[in-house]
Parts: structure tokens; sequence; C-alpha cells
């Protein structure tokens, strides 16, 4: 088990490592420059051994003797000034609050994408996400379950915290995005889509029958609960699976969490290879003969582009895309709800979760 | 024909259509007056290198009838008139008996004398000459003329020393007219003459008793145009008929080669021979159809060289600018000078200038443009946007020269000197678009198009770097300041090293590649619709 250590520290490391070049070339009267991983598509590779997009070694020259470069470059190191301030006094900030941060400066972000563009170029010149550099996402997902938590963050110094404290779990924000992970019991990690289903999953006590920690990631995963699930697998051991409504769509969320994105290219560690699609499965629909739909022209579309996409090349995944194919069918978690019981009894919990659990091996 | 019924036509037939020749209202005929005189007495100066000195006063005759009636009075410096040419230089409406060619303001002073004839016609006004050649008498004479006869009558004769050793002309008469509405169109002659007279000394006292004064700026003035013999390609056969007349007992041969530049006895005979005309035939005794062939043979044989240009008198690259720089104050002036070209026998020379910014406004609405036109160094005031000049402008793709016509501070100034301007009308408003003065003047303009881009070029480079350098500061100071913070520095680094000169290279080439996020690869952010909040999305609403 390998312990994370405070990422701020490596954080303001590359940030000073980053002030220091630009600030030595200014000093002998050099205009300075930055060699950044270019992110243009062209430059953009899959790479197998990694499972996940990564940046080829293209790089641009941002230099400030280029009256076109001069800009963007000073917009660059006023990112990094901010970071490095977040840091220091321990606050976070957003894409958006960062864009109207800007404008009691005249840095000239004329739109919210060009400072969102000098927030990605500081992530691909770092190899950082900007979570490091305390730039977050709004929260999305929660977490739940038996696991033991020490924050980094200022006033919770310290304080182990146990994610079932919360019945409607924890979200999943700043402060856990960098707290130490101490302790758990749990042996797996259950990932599920929709936030409904897995707050009935805490009342069905899912966490105790199948020994896991669940993880709402509402939707695709957010990088701070993508980076959680990394770091659940990676230092704390969890096999971690993935429960998803049987589309496209669905089967693409756990691939994201699997092999990463497109768009975070330029950063490293955020996926999670070893990860597993627990289901729904199309192969999984004449088994349980659940209500279905048919599957929509946005989703025929989608699933030609998935088809083209290096990441779905394996075996396993072949053949779910060609289930969708040879079907036409798509169905929602909910639609195990038409073979419960009782309320108490779902079919989604007492049957399906454990089958399926059973056939990849984890218990 | 008799030349007796001739003459009588002449000046009955500009009595009759004086609106043809432009004195069509009182205000139109006050503007012509003024400009018919100004130019006589400008040929009578610069015609024979006499740096020109003219002064115009126009004053009210006040309760002369219910007309507004004026009293004119010019004074110039030229040759003067000699004593016994008086009276048939401004009492007699004729033509020139002399065949010649040479670049005149006016042809053969007929508006002069029309301007004359219109003051007797509408104010019952005798005229006033004060002349001398700068000899020891000064003339004065009072005259009219009998429209009737078209002879002039003489009311005063006298003669006097010339004590202040005066040569020129002065002329006094009354007439009708409207100064109110001729008023603008006055001034902006005298404006614009002054333009392309830089070397000329121009006063004008209006009824109102402002004065408009341009001194002379410079003593230089091109030289006046020779005199030279017709070229055959420009014959015509009323013009034939006349030279016969002058000359109707000489060969055919030793006609065409005394009568004609371009024409010696060898060519005379080659044409002839070509032409099947019989050389040693007396002239007067072709009749009307043979010369009529001779006419058209004459315009049309190839072998004859291209009429000489000695007879014009271009206003020359130097005090163009000169006249443009004083009147316009533009920021950039570039002049060309097309070499001299042929129309139909005619020799030209077209010279343009193009002036840029200073003083100059951009237009005020779009598909305007600042021109003024000139033909044998007269303003042409009216019907601008029917002239070749502005159609040529027009035709010209500005985008070539990155210049955006409507919005840029430009003026143009064209002239065509000419023995024979090509003008559409008599009143010798603006010039027709004669295939071959259309392409010279495009020539003219698209070569002052290119030097002035060369000019804004230079211009825009040095604001660029200027500029360039102002962002570069703004940006580097920044980073300066955001690297000392980020390195945990005390004191920022001096970032004007960077700024002295040489250091700052070109713009570099090191881009390895052009920076784009944008992708073509699987978009993680597209979703279905119910499920749109769970795209991968990164940014934050």
């Amino acid at each position: 088990m390998e312990k994370r250590p405070d990422r701020s520290v490596y954080a303001r490391k590359a940030l000073k490592d980053l002030g220091t070049s630009i600030y030595n070339q200014l000093d002998v009267a050099k205009f300075p420059e930055v060699m950044i991983p270019s992110r243009q598509t062209n430059n953009i590779y899959y790479d197998p051994k990694l499972e996940q997009y990564v940046l080829g070694s293209k790089r641009v020259v941002r230099s400030a003797d280029n009256i076109k470069h001069v800009k963007p470059l000073a917009q660059l190191l006023w990112v990094a000034r901010i970071g490095k301030e977040l840091i220091d006094y321990d606050r976070v900030s957003t894409l958006r609050d960062l864009f109207y941060m800007s404008k009691n400066i005249d840095i000239n972000f004329v739109t919210q994408q060009e400072s969102d563009e000098a927030v990605y170029d500081l992530e691909a010149l770092l190899s950082m996400p900007r979570e490091s550099f305390n730039i977050f996402p709004h929260d999305r997902g929660a977490i739940f379950g038996d696991l033991t938590v020490r924050y980094r963050v200022k006033g919770f110094k310290d304080s182990l915290i146990n994610l079932t404290d919360n019945p409607d779990g924890v979200n999943i924000g700043p402060a856990l995005d960098n707290a130490e992970l101490v302790k758990t019991t749990a042996d797996k990690v259950i990932a599920i889509e929709k936030g409904a289903i897995f707050i009935q999953m805490i009342r069905e006590k899912v966490h105790e029958k199948f020994n896991a920690i669940l993880i709402d990631t509402t939707g695709q995963a957010s990088r701070s609960a993508r980076l959680l699930i990394r770091r659940l697998n990676e230092e704390l051991g969890l096999p971690v699976y993935i429960l998803t409504d049987c589309d496209v769509w669905g089967a693409h969320i756990s691939m994201v969490i699997i092999s990463g994105s497109v768009n975070s290219a330029h950063i490293t560690g955020l996926n999670t290879p070893s990860a597993k699609w627990l289901g729904f499965w199309p192969t999984d629909i004449n088994r349980y003969k659940v209500p279905t739909m048919k599957m929509k022209e946005l989703d025929w579309k989608r699933l030609a582009e998935l088809k083209a996409d290096p990441r779905y090349k394996e075996k396993f995944w072949k053949e779910q895309l060609d289930a969708f194919e040879r079907l036409g069918l798509k169905a929602e978690l909910e639609a195990f709800s038409s073979k419960n019981k009782s309320v108490s009894q779902t079919f989604l919990v007492e049957t399906y979760i454990p089958d399926k659990l059973k056939e990849l091996g984890a218990i | 024909m008799s030349e007796q019924f001739q003459e009588l036509n002449v000046a009955d037939f500009f009595y009759k259509n004086k609106d043809l020749v432009g004195f069509d209202s009182p205000h139109k005929a006050t503007y012509m007056i003024v400009r018919e005189l100004v130019e006589n007495s400008l040929d009578a100066c610069d015609g024979h290198k006499i740096l020109p000195d003219v002064r115009v006063t126009l004053s009210k005759v006040e309760g002369a009838g219910t007309e507004e009636r004026y009293h004119i009075k010019i004074v110039d410096n030229g040759i003067g008139v000699p004593l016994e040419a008086v009276p048939f230089a401004f009492g007699k409406v004729l033509f020139g008996s002399k065949y010649s060619m040479r670049q005149n303001r006016g042809t053969f002073g007929l508006g002069g004398k029309m301007s004359l004839l219109y003051g007797q016609i509408t104010a019952n006004s005798r005229i006033t000459i004060t002349t001398s050649q700068g000899g020891g008498k000064i003339y004065t004479f009072e005259i009219s003329t009998d429209i009737r006869t078209n002879t002039p009558v003489i009311h005063r004769r006298e003669e006097a020393d010339n004590k202040s050793h005066f040569r020129g002309v002065k002329i006094e008469f009354d007439f009708e007219g409207d100064y109110g509405k001729a008023r603008d169109k006055i001034i902006e002659y005298f404006y614009e003459t002054a333009m392309v007279l830089p070397y000329a000394q121009l006063t004008f006292i209006d009824p109102n008793g402002s004065l408009l004064f341009y001194p002379r700026i410079t003593q230089k003035m091109p030289n006046p145009p020779l005199e030279t013999l017709p070229h055959p390609h420009g014959v015509d056969l009323e013009m034939l008929k006349r030279m016969i007349m002058v000359n109707p007992h000489t060969s055919l041969q030793v006609f065409l080669s005394k009568n004609f530049q371009r024409v010696g006895e060898r060519t005379a005979r080659a044409f002839l021979r070509s032409n099947g005309f019989d050389p040693h035939v007396e002239v007067s005794e072709l009749n009307t159809k043979q010369l009529t062939k001779l006419v058209t043979a004459l315009r049309e044989y190839p072998d004859f060289l291209p009429p000489d240009p000695s007879c014009l008198s271009p206003i020359g690259d130097e005090l163009l600018k000169e006249g443009i720089r004083r009147l316009l104050s533009p920021e950039h002036i570039v002049v060309t000078t097309r070499p001299p070209r042929a129309y139909e026998g005619n020799p030209f020379i077209v010279e343009v200038g193009i002036a840029y910014g200073g003083a100059i406004a951009p237009p005020d609405k779009p598909g305007k443009v600042q021109l003024y036109r000139f033909a044998n160094k007269i303003p042409l005031l009216y019907d601008e946007y029917s002239d070749v000049a502005m159609s040529v402008i027009q035709s010209i793709n500005w985008n070539q020269y990155k210049i955006k016509l409507d919005e840029v501070p430009l003026a143009f100034i064209t002239h065509v000197c000419s023995t024979k301007v090509p003008y559409k009308t008599a009143g010798k408003e603006y010039v027709a678009a004669r295939p071959e003065v259309e392409k010279e003047l495009e020539l003219a303009i698209k070569q002052a198009a290119r030097e002035l881009r060369v000019r804004l070029s230079k211009m825009e480079k040095a604001e660029y770097k200027e500029r360039r350098t102002e962002v570069l500061r703004k940006y580097l100071s920044m980073m300066a300041s955001f690297s000392t913070f980020l390195a945990e520095k005390n004191k920022e680094p001096n970032i004007d090293a960077l700024f002295k000169e040489g250091i700052i290279k070109k713009h570099r080439k090191a881009e390895l590649v052009e920076d784009s996020s944008s992708g073509d690869l699987v978009d993680e952010t597209k979703s279905e619709d119910d499920k749109a909040e769970g795209g991968e999305s990164e940014s934050e609403e």
C-alpha cells in the first residue's frame, strides 16, 4: 500500500521551478520562453501500456519576444501565480472564479475559454491536474463506506473522519481530493452512475453486504472522482467495479474511469486501468429479461464513434459493442425493479450485483 | 462659303447658344466670366515664361435695373497685346487663321470673348482695355462688338506714357450675374488653380470685400509649350480646307511637308504613293471627294511618327507636389508623370498625384472620392462623377494596395494636358473616356498607388514596431512580477535591458506546431439528453 504525500508539495515545487526558470531568463536579458506539450489532436495518442490517451512529443514554444505569444505566456504565469497563492493560503477556486479574478488585473482574458486554455496549458506544462494547484470543478459525485481519511485542509488538519458518518455519503470535493487515505475494511469499490441508486444502495447496506466502498459518479465521473477511484485502487489496493445503465453512454462512463478521456490526455494518473465494468451489459439483457428500449439515433451515432475508438479494441469491449449493435436495445438499472418482490428486497442488490461480482471473480 | 459669312455666324452663334458654352444662368455666367478671363491672363503669362500675377476685383453696381449687376476688373502681368491687335483681339469673335498646335487653356480664346459679349448683351456694357507690352506707351481702348457684322467698334482710344512700366492687360466691364450662388465655385476655382500653379500669384476681391490671396510660393515654372504643326492623324476636313485656303497654290506633296509635323518630303512622297495621290497636283484643285479621301488616308496612315510632345507643358512632379502640399497639407504625396502618348494625332501627358493623411479627411460617406481634376492646368469643377478619372479610380481594385477607399484619408489629383483635351461637352467640365487617355490615367494612378503602398508600409512598420514594444513591455513587466513571486525572490528582474536597441529580434518562426486544443477525437462531453449533466464536462458553470 502506497501512501500519497500531500500533493501541494509537488505543486509548489513545480510552480517555483517554473517561476525560477522565467526569472533567470529575464535576469540575463533574455526573452523568456517555455515549451508546452501540444494539446492539439495530432499530438494525442492512445498509449496501450498506460491504457489511456497521452500527449505525444510535440511541443509548442511560447516565447515572450513573439507578439502572439507574449500575452498567453503572461496569462499562463498569472494562473501559476494564482495557483501558488491558492496553495499558500489554502484556498480553492474554480475555472469560472479564476476568469472573474482576472478582471482586476489587466491580463485581458476576453472569454472564459481563454482563461480555461491558460489553465490547461499550465496543467500540460507541469504535468499536473489543476486540482494540484487548488482549481477545482464544482463538487460532483459522492462516496460512502468504511474509509477513514485524514484531511489536510486548514482547520481540519489531523482530524480522522470515517466516511460512513454521513447517511447521504460525502461529497467528493477539494478537501477529500487531497486527503490522506488512512484505513479501510472494505475490499472493493463499487462506482455507480446514478445518485438515486447510490442512495438506495446505502439504505440497503450494500457496503456491508459486499464489503465495498460505494461511489456515486453522477454520470461521467469528474476528475476528482476519477482521481479518488484511482487512489483507492492504487493506494489501498481495492479492485474497482462500475455499475451503469445498459447503453453506450454507460459503457463509456466505465471506459473513461478505466482509460481516461481525450480532454485529459495531458494529465496522467487519473485513470484506473484495472477497473471493471460490472454491468449492466447488453449481453445481460437476454439473461435477465427486463424491460428494454430501442436504441435511438443518438445512441447509434455514439456506438459508431465508440467502435472507431482505440480504447474499445479489446475483446470484451468489442463483444459488448457488437451486442448493442446486434440487439439495438438499451435498458436502465431501474429496469431490475420490475423483478422486485418487495420494496425492501430489490432484485438489483439481491440477485444482479452478486451474480455479476461472482462472474468477475470478486466474491 | 465666304469668310464674312463665317465670322458673322460665329458671333451670332455664340449669342444664340450661350448655354452651350456654360453661360446658361446668371450664376453660371458669373463663374464662367471670372474663369475665362483668368485663364486668358494665365495663358498670356506662363505661355511666355512669365511668373503670373493675376488680380480680379468683382464689385456690385448698385441701382442698375432689376437684375444684379457686377463690375469686373482683371489685371495681369502677361505679355500684353500689340496696339494694332487690340480691337480684333477683344472686339471680334473669330477663329485663328494660323493652324498650329500648342497646349493652351482656352481654344482660340473663344471663352474670353464670350465673356465680353455677355457683358455687352446683358448690361449694355462697353469694354475698357488697358494694355502695354512694357514699352514707353500705355494704351486704353473702349470698344464693343457689332454682333450683326462681327466687327469691333472703337468708342474711345487713349495713349499715355507708361510711367509705371506696366506690362500686361487690364480689362473692365459690367455684366448681369449672381455672385451669391457663384461664390463657392469661384473660390473653389481659385483654390484649385493655386494647387497646380504654385508659381502664380492670384488675388481675388469679391463683391463683399473679402480678399482671397494665394501668394507665389516658388519661382520655378514649367517650360512653356512650343508651337508645332498639326499632326496628320489629327486632321479633319474643315481644318484641311482652311489650310488649303491659306496655301492654295502649292503642290500636294509640298503642302503636306510644309504644314504637318512628322511629314518631310520623303514621308509625304511615300504616303502619297501608297495612297494613290498625285504628288504634283495643286491643292486648290482637289474636290471635296478627293479631300475626304485625303483626310481618311492621313488619319489612318500608320507610318507617321507619333506626335511631337514639345507642344505640351505638364506641371511636373516637383511643382505638383508643392501645390498639393500647400493646399492639402497631407502626410504623404506621391506623384507620377506618364510619358507622352497620343490619340488621333493629339499628343497628351497624364500626371497624377495621390495625397494621404495629414489635413485630409477620410470620406464622409462610402463611395465618395476626393478628386481634383485638371485639364491643361484648368480645374474642372462640374460633373465630377462623369469624368474618366473618377471611373478609373472606381474601377481599380484598391485591396491590391491595401487601401480601403471608403475609410482612408486620400485625395487624388489628375492632370491631363493635351493640344486637344477630349472634353465631353463644350462647357469643358469633364474629360471623356477616350481609351488612350483612360489607359494612361489607370497606369498613372496605379503607379502612384504602388508608391503610396510602399510609403504606408514603411509607416505601418514603424507604428507596428512601436506598438509591439509597448505590448511586449506591458506583458514582460507582468512576467517579471509573477516570476519573482513564484520563484520566491525579493527583487524583480530588470526588463529594460531587453528593450535596448538590437535585442528585439524579428518575429520568430520557432513555433513547432500551431497551438490549439480543439479535437476531432471522440468527444467526451457529448451525451444523451437525460444524461447531459453526466457528460465528462470540464467546464464549470
